[in-house]
Parts: C-alpha cells; sequence; structure tokens
C-alpha cells in the first residue's frame, strides 16, 4: 500500500502541476508540451486504479492523435506574440470574463458530483453496473457500452461524424486554377504519346507548347 | 528489505531484457547495411572485425568521441529532451514483448494497445527536435513526418481490430496462442501486406523516408544534431524498426510458436523462434530499403488515407460477417 501511495501521489503532483504550467508559461509550444505531460500522467493515475483500457486509449487518443494536431496548429500559427502581450499586461484580455464564468461553472458542478457520490452514494448506481468479477477491465466496458448504452454510444460516434463534415464543409472552397495531379493520368502515360520526333528546319524553328 | 528485493529482481529482468536489444540494434544496422550493399553488388562493411560485425561498435565509439553541437538559437531544453524521449519509447515498449509463454516482462492485459500507444507517441522525439532546432529543413522534415505517422497509425489500428476480432484478447501472448493452429498471416494475408507497408511508413524508413529526404531537407529532423544525440536518434530509429518486426511477427506469424509442432522444431527454444521471425522480417525491410525508389508526398498521404483505410476497414466488415456468420466468434 506504501508504495501504491507513493506512485499516485507522484502521478497526481505532476499532473496538478503540469495543468497550472499549460497556463503559466509563456512559451504556448511549452504549453502544449505540458498537456501532453498531463495527458500522460493521468492514464497513469487510470492504469493505477485498474482501468488499464482507459488509460491505454487516453494515450492513443489523446497523446498519440489530439495533441499531435494541437502542437501541429500551434507551431504552424504564431500566437506566441498574443500570450506574451497578455502577460505583459499590453493588451487587456476579453476573454478573462468568459473564462472565470466557465471555470466556475465547472468546479460547482464538480462540486455537486463529488458531494452527492460522498454523501448520497445510492443515487449512483456506479457500483452495480461495473460488476466486481474477475473478468478483465475491457470485456466488463465492452460487456456495457454495446449493450446497455449502444444508443448513447451510436449517437456520440455521429456526433462526432457531424463534427467531421461540418468542419471540413465550413472550410472546403473550390479554387480555380489549380493543376491537379492525376495519378492515374501519370502512370498510364506511354512513351509514344509522350515523346515526338519533330523535324526541324533551319532558321524557322519549331512551336512546341499550343 | 522485501521491496528493495522486488526492486532488485525487477532491475536484473529490464537489464537482461535491454542488453540484448541494444547489442542486437547494433547489429541490425550492420545486416541492414550489408543486405542493401549485396543488393548493390557492393560489399558494404567489412573490414571492422570478422565480416565487418563490429562496425556498429566502432561508430558508436566516433560518436562518443564526437562533440555535440547545440545551436546558440535553439530551445535547448527540448532540443537535448527529443532524442532522449526517441530512444526511451522506442526500448519501453520491449517490456511487453513475449519471447516465450513465460519469458515476458510485463504480461499485461492490454498489451497490443500498449504497443499502439507507444509506436504512436514516437512521432513527439521527431517533431520536438525538427522545432526545438529552430530551423528550417528540421522543421519541414518534423511536419512531413508528423503527418505521415498519424496518417498511417490508423491503418495500423484498424489492422490490428481485425487481429483482435479473431483472438478476443488483447493480451499478447493470447494473440499468440490463438494462432496455434493456423498463422493469422493464412487468413488475412492481405491484411499482413498492408501491415507490412505501414509498418516502413511508421518507423520512415525508404520509400517513405520523406522527413529525412537528403536530396530536399539535407537530413531533415537530425540536421542539427551531432555525436551522442544523433547516434540516440539513430538507435531509437533501428530499435523501433525491430520493434515493428517484432509487432509484425506477433500478429501475423505466430510470434514464439515454432512453425510446425514436429520433434526436431519444438525443441528449438521459442525465444529463437521470435528472433527468426523478426530477422526475417527486418531482412525483408532492408530489401525494401534497397529496391525501391522514394515516393512522393502527396502520393504517401493518398496510400494512406485513400487505399489503406478503406481497405482495412472493409476488411474488418470481412472478418466480423465472416467470423459471426459461421459463429466463429471468440466468446469467453
Amino acid at each position: 500500500m506504501f508504495a501504491h501511495a507513493i506512485f499516485f501521489y507522484t502521478f497526481s503532483i505532476i499532473a496538478v502541476v503540469s495543468a497550472i504550467m499549460v497556463t503559466a508559461s509563456k512559451n504556448t509550444v511549452h504549453s502544449v508540451f505540458f498537456l501532453i505531460l498531463d495527458f500522460i500522467s493521468i492514464s497513469c493515475l487510470f492504469i493505477m486504479i485498474g482501468a488499464e483500457f482507459l488509460g491505454m486509449i487516453m494515450l492513443i487518443v489523446y497523446v498519440g492523435a489530439v495533441a499531435v494536431l494541437f502542437l501541429f496548429v500551434v507551431m504552424m500559427l504564431n500566437v506566441a506574440q498574443q500570450k506574451n502581450q497578455w502577460f505583459a499586461g499590453q493588451q487587456s484580455s476579453k476573454h478573462i470574463p468568459v473564462g472565470i464564468i466557465i471555470s466556475t461553472l465547472i468546479f460547482v458542478e464538480v462540486i455537486i458530483v463529488i458531494g452527492g457520490w460522498k454523501y448520497k452514494p445510492e443515487i449512483f448506481d456506479i457500483n452495480n453496473s461495473i460488476a466486481q468479477t474477475s473478468i478483465s477491465n475491457t470485456h466488463s466496458l465492452g460487456q456495457i457500452l454495446y449493450t446497455d448504452y449502444i444508443h448513447v454510444f451510436q449517437i456520440s460516434g455521429m456526433i462526432l461524424l457531424v463534427a467531421m463534415v461540418g468542419a471540413i464543409v465550413l472550410t472546403f472552397r473550390q479554387r480555380s486554377g489549380v493543376k491537379r495531379q492525376s495519378y492515374i493520368k501519370q502512370i498510364s502515360r506511354e512513351r509514344t504519346e509522350g515523346v515526338e520526333v519533330l523535324e526541324v528546319q533551319s532558321n524557322k524553328g519549331v512551336k512546341i507548347d499550343d | 528489505m522485501e521491496y528493495l528485493n522486488i526492486v532488485f529482481q525487477e532491475v536484473y529482468k529490464i537489464v537482461f531484457l535491454l542488453v540484448p536489444v541494444l547489442v542486437s540494434v547494433a547489429m541490425i544496422v550492420w545486416l541492414d547495411r550489408r543486405v542493401w550493399a549485396f543488393v548493390q553488388k557492393r560489399q558494404g562493411p567489412n573490414v571492422v572485425g570478422p565480416f565487418g560485425l563490429l562496425q556498429s561498435l566502432a561508430d558508436a565509439l566516433k560518436y562518443i568521441f564526437k562533440e555535440i553541437i547545440i545551436p546558440s538559437s535553439s530551445n535547448k531544453v527540448i532540443f537535448i529532451l527529443a532524442p532522449i524521449v526517441t530512444m526511451t519509447l522506442a526500448l519501453i515498449a520491449w517490456a511487453v514483448i513475449p519471447f516465450s509463454a513465460t519469458q515476458v516482462l510485463a504480461d499485461i492485459n492490454v498489451g497490443i494497445l500498449y504497443l499502439f500507444a507507444v509506436s504512436s507517441l514516437g512521432v513527439y522525439g521527431i517533431i520536438m527536435g525538427g522545432w526545438a532546432s529552430n530551423s528550417k529543413y528540421p522543421f519541414l522534415g518534423a511536419i512531413r513526418s508528423a503527418a505521415q505517422m498519424v496518417s498511417y497509425e490508423v491503418s495500423i489500428g484498424v489492422i490490428i481490430i481485425n487481429v483482435l476480432l479473431c483472438v478476443g484478447s488483447l493480451n499478447l501472448n493470447d494473440i499468440v496462442i490463438a494462432q496455434q493452429n493456423m498463422w493469422f498471416v493464412i487468413p488475412l494475408f492481405p491484411m499482413f501486406v498492408i501491415f507490412f507497408i505501414s509498418a516502413l511508413a511508421e518507423t520512415n524508413r525508404p520509400p517513405f523516408d520523406l522527413p529525412e529526404a537528403e536530396a530536399e531537407l539535407v537530413a531533415g529532423y537530425q540536421t542539427e544534431y551531432s555525436g551522442m544525440m544523433y547516434a540516440m536518434f539513430w538507435l531509437g530509429e533501428y530499435a523501433n524498426i525491430l520493434l515493428m518486426c517484432a509487432m509484425g511477427s506477433i500478429l501475423f506469424l505466430g510470434g514464439w510458436m515454432s512453425p510446425i509442432d514436429v520433434y526436431p522444431f519444438n525443441l528449438v527454444p521459442s525465444a529463437i523462434w521470435l528472433i527468426l521471425k523478426i530477422l526475417l522480417l527486418f531482412i525483408l525491410f532492408a530489401l525494401v530499403k534497397a529496391i525501391v525508389p522514394r515516393y512522393r508526398y502527396d502520393q504517401l498521404m493518398r496510400l494512406g488515407w485513400k487505399v489503406f483505410l478503406p481497405l482495412s476497414l472493409i476488411w474488418v466488415v470481412l472478418t466480423a460477417s465472416y467470423l459471426f456468420y459461421f459463429n466463429l466468434l471468440p466468446v469467453n
């Protein structure tokens, strides 16, 4: 139990400190790296409570894919300067009140959920849904997700699909004058249509493009 | 005292896993250059030691004694972290590779997910190195590599789902044991081919070595690195290649299982079989490097998203329907 506690506190301290550093560090790319560190330590915490499937999916989806794209955007767009202006107080940010309101809301919600869990455990059906049996974490998750909650699961998938289609539609524009490369045309070119032998008269030349 | 004993035992196991892995990485670099040379009718490295076997050792010695140059305008912390991240990620994945039914460092329930997660983290070493160098060529190389690795991970993930449908477990030992009667390379042959090609792209090997395409980008994300830091990138890359070969042999070639369960074959230790299969796949990797020209970048993306992803998705549907129709789904 002692070793367990040591690991738990190590990972949680890393998670909390890196979460603070995400907002506190001046370099935006460093912020993203702290976010990644946060994700990794949270997935370690998941693994420690026996939810190894969730921990691994957290690593694969958030760290392996989402954070890479985050990093991409942050490296390409030069947002560092804007952030520095906020820090130096040169430009007052209009987002701070909104941020405070949203974080207060989230804080209240978390308090309600945790308080309810602590003092009224019977309304939360958690202990019955994940049965404490010998089957592995992945199996029990699959058995619940694909039977009782299949509709919720599919609806959330549809929402993600709609979000993806929406993002593509919003940013898609038909550009004219773009030279498209058709790979079928490129690989099916024969020598006969690519090369032409011309009889060139001296002092007259030939017209090659028309 | 009890804790100390456990810690000591684990450290002992880890050392006995990592030292052979590192030595074989050095040997595999030699093998790669040798195969490459023989395809091109050259000799390859053959001077240092018997058959040039000690060439990698000599190279390593050279790298150790070279100066580590850190560009003055680079982001120093991330610049130094990048090769360490690459190397660490390439080595921690070996913890779950089973060398026999019992010889495995960590026999976890979600072994294949762990392997997949670690290989998808591999992109960070490259992107960190490319960004921290604060130079155009490394940055372009890093961006190319990030887009490429994220794209090909998707199809590798779907291929893994194919195998998992036939096994019914995420444990690597269960995956190997499920291939007792027939290796998955036979029923899932198209998936094996796609896995092999995606593994080439995932490890930035030719013909998909665009992140370090020397004709366009000098050396890609490694341009500013020198000395031991460059060597660490290099070792990490080859350890990743070996890891991909190990993953391929576990998923499709029966892992540590002997090909036929008859008298002289089943006396051979199962670790030897796994090593032989990894070597077979690695020689294929080396041959591909020698005989195939480099892909164009848009073609690389087209292959990943428009060919491999739909194909492997269709194959998932086919496998699932087949297993469901003939009532072969592994239910326990």
